[in-house]
C-alpha cells in the first residue's frame, strides 16, 4: 500500500514536471513576449535592456530553471493586461468554477443514478428506452449549443432565468457563493444543468449497465428468495455492489467537469476560471495562461491520485500493490 | 481471403447491421449530409460567400421570409444578408472535412505507435503508454485549447490539435488488439517464414486489429467534430476564412438575445443531426463487429 503510494505520488511529480515542460516550452519559447511587452519605436539596445531584465538572454534551460525555481514557491509570474500575480487571480476565480462544478455533479448525480437504476431494471419497458433515448441524445448534444438553447428558451422566450453572470453571492466560510441567495440561484440554474448533462448521461449509462448485470447474480436471486421486497434489494444490494465503479467515474469526471466548465462558464458569462483562461488566451496573457494549465494540471493528478486511493478503499478485492497502473 | 462459408464477412456485417432500424435510419440520414457537403455548391441557394450575391438588405430575415428580390429564405439570414440553408451546406463541408481528415491522421498515427508498443514491449512499451495514460487522463478540450493558445489560429492548427488529442486512444486500442494477436499461431507461421517485421505487423496483425478501431474512428470522428466546433465557438478553432458549424453558431451568438435564434440555431441543428446520426451509425458497429455479441 505504502509502496503504491508512494510510487504513485512519483509518477504524478513526473507528470507535472513533463507538463510544466511542455508548457514552459510552448507558451515562452514560441514568439517574444518581448515585442508585446515594449514599445514597438523601441531602439536594439532598449530591446536587449528589456531581453536581460526578463531573463529571456539566457539558455532555455536557465530559464526554465528559473520559472520552475519561482513556481515552487507559488510565483507563476505577473499578469500582462492586469498586472496582479497570475496566482492570485486564477484563486480569485476559484471558487465561482468549483461552485459551478460541485452543482453541475450533484444535478448529475441526483438524477443519473436512480433513472439508470430504473432502466437497468426493467431494460425493456418503454421508459427505460425513452430514458436511454434521452441519455444518447445527452451525450451527442454539444455542451455548448444546449447552452445556447437553454439560453433561448429560458432568458428570450421565457424570461424566466438571467442569461450572463453570477448574480448576488453570500458568503459562506468567507468564500462568495451563489447558491444561498435567490438570485444567485436563479443565475447557478442554468449553466450548472448545461455542465450536468454530459455527466448525466454518463452516470445513466453506467448505472444502467451496473445494475443490468447485478440484477442477474445469485445474490439478487437469493435475496428475492428470502421474500425482501424489491426496494430493498435495490436499494440495499444492488446499489452496494454497483457504487464501485460510479464512485470512480464520478471521482475522474469532476476533472473533466472543470475543464468542460470552460466552455459553460464563456457562454453565461460564469466568472470563473474557465472564464479567465478563454480571456487571457485572446489578449496573449502568457503567465496566466502557464498558471492556469500548472494549476489545473496539479488538480488532475491530485483527483487521479485520490480517486485510486478510495477505490481500493472502497474494494477490498483491489489489492493496489499489484495495480500497476 | 475466399473461404467455404455461406456469406462473406462483409455480408453478414451489412445484413447485421442492417437488424436495427435506428442505426439505418442514421446511416441513411448520414448519407444525405455526405451528399449535401460534397454537393453543396450545385445545391445551395446561393455561394454565402460570394460577396456580389449577398444584400445587406436582406439580412436577418426570419425562416421562410422572402427578400426583396423574391429569393426565399427557408432557414432565414444571418447579419451579412447570407442565406443559412447555404451556409449551413458549406460549414457541413468543412466541419465534415476537418472531422474526417483529424480522425484519419490520428488513426494513422496512433497506429503505427500502438503497433510498435505491442511488438517491441520493453521500455519502448512502457515509455509510450505511460505517455498515453498520461495524455488521457486530461479532458481533450482542454489538451486542444492549451495546444491553440499555443500555436494559434489556423485550419492547420486545428487539425493538428485534434489530432494530438486523438491518437492516443488509437494507439491504446491497437496495443490491446496487437498483444492478443502477436501470440496467436499464425504470427508464429509468418515469422517462421521469416517475413519482415514490418510485412508481419502491417499485413498480418493489422487486419485482425481492424473491427474495434473501425468502431472507435467513427465514433471518434463525431468527438473531432463536435471538438472542432466547440473551440470554433470559443474563438480559438477556424479562422474567419473557414466558416464552420461552430463558427455560425458563434456569429449567431450575439443575435441570440435580441430573439433572432435561427441564425444559431439551425447551424447548431445541423451540427447535432450529424453528431447523432454518426453515433447511431457507430454504436451499431460496435454491437456488429464485437465477436462476443455474435449468436
Amino acid at each position: 500500500m505504502i509502496v503504491f503510494i508512494i510510487r504513485r505520488l512519483l509518477q504524478s511529480v513526473v507528470a507535472l514536471l513533463i507538463m510544466s515542460v511542455l508548457i514552459f516550452v510552448g507558451v515562452y519559447a514560441i514568439g517574444n513576449p518581448v515585442d508585446i511587452l515594449i514599445n514597438p519605436q523601441a531602439d536594439q539596445i532598449e530591446i536587449a535592456r528589456v531581453t536581460a531584465a526578463l531573463g529571456l538572454d539566457q539558455p532555455l534551460w536557465v530559464q526554465y530553471w528559473e520559472f520552475l525555481k519561482h513556481a515552487l514557491s507559488g510565483n507563476l509570474g505577473r499578469s500582462f493586461a492586469q498586472n496582479v500575480p497570475a496566482m492570485q487571480l486564477i484563486l480569485e476565480r476559484m471558487p465561482a468554477t468549483v461552485e459551478l462544478a460541485l452543482c453541475a455533479m450533484v444535478i448529475a448525480v441526483a438524477l443519473g443514478i436512480p433513472l439508470g437504476l430504473v432502466a437497468g431494471m426493467k431494460p425493456d419497458s418503454w421508459y427505460s428506452k425513452t430514458i436511454m433515448a434521452g441519455s444518447i441524445l445527452g451525450f451527442s448534444l454539444p455542451t455548448f449549443w444546449v447552452g445556447l438553447v437553454l439560453i433561448m428558451v429560458f432568458s428570450v422566450m421565457l424570461g424566466w432565468l438571467p442569461s450572463t453572470g453570477r448574480g448576488q453571492t453570500t458568503l459562506l466560510f468567507g468564500v462568495p457563493v451563489s447558491f444561498l441567495n435567490w438570485d444567485g440561484l436563479t443565475h447557478l440554474a442554468m449553466p450548472a444543468l448545461n455542465l450536468a448533462l454530459f455527466k448525466l448521461s454518463l452516470l445513466i449509462r453506467l448505472t444502467r449497465a451496473g445494475t443490468r448485470e447485478a440484477m442477474l447474480q445469485d445474490y439478487v436471486k437469493f435475496a428475492r428468495a428470502k421474500g425482501l421486497p424489491m426496494r430493498r434489494v435495490v436499494l440495499v444490494h444492488v446499489l452496494k455492489n454497483i457504487m464501485i465503479p460510479i464512485v470512480t467515474v464520478i471521482g475522474l469526471e469532476f476533472g473533466s467537469v472543470i475543464a468542460f466548465a470552460i466552455v459553460t462558464e464563456s457562454i453565461f458569462a460564469w466568472p470563473g476560471m474557465g472564464k479567465l483562461l478563454i480571456d487571457s488566451i485572446n489578449v496573449l496573457d502568457r503567465p496566466v495562461i502557464v498558471a492556469y494549465v500548472l494549476i489545473i494540471v496539479f488538480m488532475f493528478v491530485l483527483i487521479n491520485l485520490v480517486v485510486d486511493l478510495l477505490y481500493s478503499a472502497l474494494d477490498p478485492r483491489v489489492r493496489l500493490s499489484e495495480m500497476t497502473a | 481471403m475466399s473461404v467455404a462459408v455461406e456469406r462473406s464477412p462483409f455480408a453478414r456485417i451489412a445484413s447485421d447491421f442492417a437488424a436495427s432500424r435506428l442505426a439505418l435510419s442514421g446511416l441513411a440520414v448520414l448519407a444525405l449530409i455526405l451528399l449535401a457537403a460534397i454537393a453543396a455548391p450545385l445545391i445551395s441557394p446561393q455561394n454565402p460567400y460570394d460577396l456580389a450575391q449577398l444584400d445587406i438588405m436582406d439580412s436577418k430575415i426570419p425562416p421562410g421570409g422572402v427578400s426583396a428580390d423574391g429569393m426565399r429564405f427557408w432557414l432565414g439570414s444571418d447579419d451579412q444578408g447570407r442565406d443559412m440553408l447555404s451556409a449551413i451546406f458549406y460549414g457541413l463541408r468543412i466541419s465534415l472535412g476537418v472531422g474526417v481528415l483529424s480522425t484519419l491522421a490520428a488513426l494513422a498515427i496512433g497506429l503505427v505507435i500502438g503497433l510498435t508498443a505491442a511488438w517491441f514491449g520493453g521500455w519502448v512499451e512502457t515509455v509510450i503508454m505511460r505517455l498515453v495514460d498520461i495524455q488521457l487522463s486530461f479532458p481533450s478540450i482542454l489538451i486542444a485549447l492549451v495546444l491553440l493558445a499555443v500555436l494559434g489560429q489556423g485550419v492547420d492548427k486545428i487539425v493538428i490539435a485534434l489530432v494530438a488529442v486523438q491518437w492516443a486512444y488509437y494507439a491504446r486500442t491497437v496495443r490491446g488488439a496487437a498483444l492478443v494477436e502477436r501470440n496467436k499461431e499464425y504470427v508464429e507461421a509468418a515469422q517462421c517464414l521469416a517475413l519482415p517485421t514490418r510485412r508481419i505487423l502491417f499485413h498480418h496483425v493489422l487486419p485482425n486489429c481492424l473491427p474495434p478501431l473501425i468502431v472507435i474512428a467513427t465514433v471518434q470522428v463525431a468527438h473531432a467534430i463536435a471538438l472542432e466546433a466547440t473551440l470554433s465557438f470559443l474563438g480559438l478553432g477556424m479562422p474567419i476564412t473557414s466558416p464552420s458549424l461552430g463558427l455560425l453558431i458563434a456569429n449567431g451568438f450575439t443575435h441570440l438575445l435580441s430573439g433572432k435564434y435561427w441564425i444559431s440555431f439551425f447551424p447548431g441543428l445541423a451540427l447535432l443531426v450529424t453528431i447523432v446520426a454518426i453515433n447511431l451509425v457507430g454504436d451499431q458497429l460496435r454491437d456488429v463487429l464485437n465477436p462476443r455479441l455474435q449468436k
